[in-house]
């Protein structure tokens, strides 16, 4: 057995997966495919969210969207049946997706035929926010019911996104949610986030919403 | 809450530091971990000794862990405190624009190997 010696590394363990994120946005500038990383809660209304999208911009842009779940495609049957292309991708029991699994996604929706894709994350507020999957937007989803206090809870989560909709504002009414006392806290966190309260099951807001990611596809295809 | 997701990377770029290095067995992984990076390191250790049976190089490695304490920075005060005992606001001013300026970091630090 040779002798004991220590190799110094140094790095951070997430620098290879920053790494491919890099690579996989260059790659999509290159294709002009806009990737959105879309994340939230488990029942935050995500699908019907998407639902939503899909049905105000599926006549402008060719959708494609990559549906991360730990088992099952109940979301992708939903998302297929509006007419756009859905795949299933099953994280194997992870908590989040990170660039290598978002890329093998990107090869399965093939991208050639796709002008912006939709990563639908785990639902989770903690893991995905940690890993770059290398899309273009990052965007969540809060509803309502999950409480105004969330931003200060999950920081990580809220300062990394570009974009924060606030969902089912129908039932504000119901629930003790401050939207400026959940304004401040994530403003507090990222000044820069776009905050569009909606309401995905009667369309209010979607407009809003709709019309920032347009704005934005047509950016990165420039 | 994805300790063993880390894990995996953590064992992808032990190895391949090891082949680049013709390390025969990997003896001690040392990790730098911040104090509020939200891995736990009980939970870490066991997924960590769980997943190495399955590579060679490193299937007796003995996980070692170091924490960097989480500091904070007030932007109002400019002065920095401990992110552990005092949140987000900051103590001796009371403000609440305040950011974290360390303690979130997942490092590979070193390896033992013969």
């Amino acid at each position: 057995m040779g002798e004991f010696r220590v190799l110094e590394i140094k790095q951070s363990v997430f620098a290879d997966n920053d790494r491919r994120a890099d690579e996989v946005r260059s790659e999509l500038k290159e294709k002009k495919v806009f990737l959105l990383n879309l994340m939230s809660s488990p029942g935050s209304g995500k699908t019907t969210t998407l639902t939503r999208t899909i049905e105000h911009l599926k006549e402008e842009f060719r959708i494609g969207v990559m549906e991360a779940d730990i088992d099952s495609d109940v979301d992708a049957k939903t998302i297929s049946s509006l007419g756009v292309k859905a795949i299933q991708l099953h994280t194997g029991g992870m908590c989040h997706l990170d660039a290598d699994m978002t890329a093998q996604g990107l090869a399965g929706l093939e991208t050639g035929d796709v002008d912006l894709a939709i990563l639908e994350n785990v639902g989770n507020l903690v893991c995905p926010a940690e890993f770059d999957t290398g899309a273009v937007k990052n965007a969540m989803i809060l509803s309502v019911p999950e409480g105004d206090d969330k931003p200060l809870k999950y920081p990580l989560m809220f300062s990394i996104c570009d974009v924060v909709l606030i969902n089912k504002i129908d039932v504000l009414p119901y629930f003790d949610f401050d939207m400026d006392k959940c304004r401040e806290g994530i403003l507090m966190r990222n000044p820069k986030a776009k905050i569009i309260p909606i309401c995905a099951r009667t369309g209010e807001g979607i407009e809003e919403w709709t019309s920032w990611l347009r704005n934005e596809v047509k950016k990165w295809q420039e | 809450m994805h300790e063993l997701g880390v894990v995996f990377y953590v064992i992808r770029d032990v190895k391949k530091v090891a082949e680049e290095n013709n390390v025969e067995q990997v003896e001690t992984v040392t990790l730098e971990i911040g104090e509020v990076s939200g891995v736990v390191h009980e939970l870490l250790t066991d997924c960590f000794n769980w997943a190495i049976k399955k590579e060679p190089i490193m299937e007796h490695a003995k996980l070692q862990i170091e924490t960097i304490k989480a500091v904070t920075f007030c932007e109002d005060c400019k002065q920095e405190y401990e992110t552990v005992k005092y949140a987000k606001i900051c103590p001796h001013c009371q403000s609440e624009n305040t950011y974290l300026l360390r303690g979130n970091e997942f490092n590979l630090k070193e390896i033992g190997v013969t």
